[in-house]
C-alpha cells in the first residue's frame, strides 16, 4: 500500500475510533470540551507516533532475534508505559508550555488501547519503519479528528433541548454511532 | 532451558533497562517544585471551581507561590483561607473582600421595549444569537435564565423577564458571570451599595427610546459625586468601588434610576425567595 493510501485509510476509511473501535474510553471521557479534546488529541498523536517507532525497533531488534514473538503484548505495554513516563519528565523540564497544555493527559494514555493497538497492528501488517511512522501518526490524527468532531457536537448538545433520559452519555453514544455510520461511507475509497 | 531463560532475560533485562533509564531521566529532568506549592494546595479548598481565574486550585497555588496572585484570590475560601495562605507565604493577609454578583441591567418587561417575540429554546446563549436577543437593547439581560440554571446556591430568580441576584445567598462562585452571553453580571464588593445597573454603550437618546431605566450618559453622577468615584467612557458611567463611600447621592440624582442601591430589597423580590 502506498503511503498516500495509508494516510487516507488510517484517517478516514479505517478510522481507529469509528471503524476499529479502539480508544473509545478517552474518546468518550475527554470529548466534552473542545479545549480538552485538542489537548488529548495532541498527546495521543505525540505518544502513538513515538511508541510505534520504538516498539517497531524492539520487535525487530529483540523479539524477532530471540524468537519471542509471544511476549509482544507484555513487552509493548512495558515500553509504552515507560515511554510515557519518560516523555512526561522530559516535557516538564524542556518544554513547560507544551507540558501544561497536554501534561495532564499523558498519564491517561499509558495504557490506552489505541497506542498499543496501533503498535501491534503495524507489526501484523508487516510495515517497514517509514510506513510504521506514517501509519502511527495518521492513526492518531484520525483519533484526533474523531475527538474534535464529537467534542464540537457535544458542545452544541450541551445547550440543546434533549429528552431527559438521553442527556449526557446516551446521546453522545448515539451521536458517535451515527458518526461511525457516516464514516462507513468512506469504505472502498482505498 | 533456553526456552525459559530467554524470555526471563529479555523481559527482565528490558524492565531493568527502562527502570534505570527512567531513574536517570528523573534526575536529569528534575524540576524543582517549590515546597510551598504543596502546602498551599493543602490550604486551598480543593474544589477546583476556577473562580479565582486560574486552572483549578493547583494553578492558584502555583501563582500564589510565585507571588502572582493576591492572598485573598480564593473567593469561596473567604477570610479563613486567605489568612492560612498568608501564614504559609509569611506575608500579611490582605483583608478579604467579600464580593457578590450583580446583574447590571434593570430592563424588565415594563421598562425595556422588545423588538420581537422569542419562542425558541429557553437559553440566553441561543436567544442572544438571534439579532442580539429579543430586547431592542442589545446590551441588556435577555431574560431566559441561563444564570438561574447554573446557580447552585439558590441566589438567582427571574423576575419580570430579568435576572435578580440575592446578595445574601450569593457566594461569588462566578458561574453566572461566565455563562451570561451578554456579560452583564459582574462581581461587586459586598460593602458597596451604589451600582450602575446598565451596560448600554448606545448614545443617550437611543437608550431613552428603548429603555426607561438605562444610562443616558447625562453625567449627573460624575458631577455630583463627592469623591470623584465616577468615570465615563463609551456613553456609560462607571463606579470605582474603591473610591465609593456609599453616600448615595448618585442614586438620588440619577434621572433614570440606572444607578441602584442594591442593599434595598423590594418586597416582591423577598417574596420570590421566600416561596
Amino acid at each position: 500500500m502506498g503511503l498516500f493510501a495509508l494516510i487516507i485509510s488510517n484517517i478516514f476509511v479505517n478510522n481507529y475510533v469509528f471503524a476499529r473501535f479502539l480508544g473509545i474510553c478517552p474518546f468518550l471521557g475527554v470529548s466534552n470540551k473542545m479545549e480538552t479534546a485538542t489537548g488529548m488529541g495532541l498527546a495521543v498523536t505525540f505518544v502513538t507516533t513515538f511508541a510505534s517507532v520504538i516498539t517497531y525497533i524492539i520487535q525487530k531488534a529483540v523479539l524477532d532475534v530471540f524468537g519471542l514473538g509471544y511476549l509482544q503484548t507484555i513487552v509493548f505495554i512495558l515500553v509504552i508505559a515507560s515511554l510515557v513516563q519518560f516523555v512526561e519528565l522530559a516535557l516538564k523540564k524542556m518544554i513547560p508550555t507544551l507540558y501544561s497544555a497536554m501534561g495532564v493527559y499523558l498519564p491517561l494514555i499509558t495504557t490506552n488501547c489505541i497506542v498499543l493497538g496501533v503498535a501491534i497492528l503495524n507489526i501484523q501488517e508487516g510495515y517497514n519503519l517509514i510506513q510504521t511512522t506514517v501509519s502511527a501518526a495518521t492513526a492518531a490524527l484520525g483519533f484526533f479528528l474523531a475527538l474534535v468532531l464529537v467534542a464540537s457536537l457535544r458542545e452544541k448538545m450541551e445547550i440543546a433541548d434533549i429528552p431527559e433520559a438521553l442527556v449526557g452519555f446516551p446521546i453522545t453514544l448515539i451521536a458517535a454511532g451515527l458518526m461511525s455510520i457516516a464514516f462507513s461511507g468512506f469504505a472502498g475509497l482505498v | 532451558m533456553s526456552e525459559i531463560l530467554n524470555p526471563i532475560i529479555v523481559l527482565g533485562g528490558l524492565g531493568l533497562l527502562f527502570g534505570v533509564l527512567l531513574s536517570i531521566a528523573s534526575k536529569v529532568f528534575a524540576v524543582k517544585v517549590d515546597p510551598k506549592v504543596e502546602e498551599l494546595l493543602g490550604a486551598l479548598p480543593g474544589a477546583n471551581c476556577g473562580a479565582c481565574g486560574y486552572p483549578g486550585c493547583a494553578g492558584l497555588a502555583n501563582a500564589l507561590a510565585e507571588g502572582r496572585a493576591p492572598t485573598n484570590a480564593c473567593s469561596i475560601g473567604g477570610q479563613k483561607v486567605a489568612n492560612h495562605v498568608a501564614e504559609i507565604l509569611g506575608v500579611n493577609a490582605a483583608s478579604f473582600e467579600k464580593k457578590v454578583a450583580v446583574v447590571l441591567c434593570q430592563g424588565d418587561c415594563d421598562k425595556a421595549k422588545n423588538k420581537y417575540e422569542y419562542q425558541g429554546l429557553q437559553d440566553c446563549r441561543i436567544q442572544s444569537t438571534l439579532a442580539g436577543g429579543k430586547k431592542e437593547c442589545t446590551y441588556g439581560c435577555v431574560g431566559c435564565g441561563s444564570c438561574f440554571d447554573v446557580c447552585e446556591f439558590n441566589a438567582i430568580r427571574m423576575i419580570n423577564d430579568i435576572a435578580v441576584i440575592n446578595r445574601e445567598n450569593c457566594t461569588a462562585c462566578n458561574k453566572c458571570v461566565e455563562i451570561c452571553p451578554k456579560k452583564i453580571i459582574e462581581l461587586v464588593p459586598y460593602t458597596n451599595n451604589a451600582v450602575v445597573k446598565c451596560k448600554s454603550q448606545d448614545p443617550g437618546k437611543l437608550v431613552r427610546s428603548y429603555c426607561s431605566t438605562g444610562c443616558i450618559a447625562c453625567q449627573i453622577c460624575v458631577k455630583n459625586c463627592p469623591t470623584d468615584a465616577f468615570s465615563f467612557e463609551n456613553n456609560l458611567a462607571r463606579i470605582n468601588y474603591d473610591k465609593c463611600i456609599n453616600c448615595m447621592v448618585c442614586v438620588e440624582k440619577c434621572p433614570t434610576n440606572a444607578i441602584d442601591n442594591v442593599s434595598i430589597v423590594s418586597e416582591d423580590f423577598a417574596q420570590k425567595f421566600a416561596s
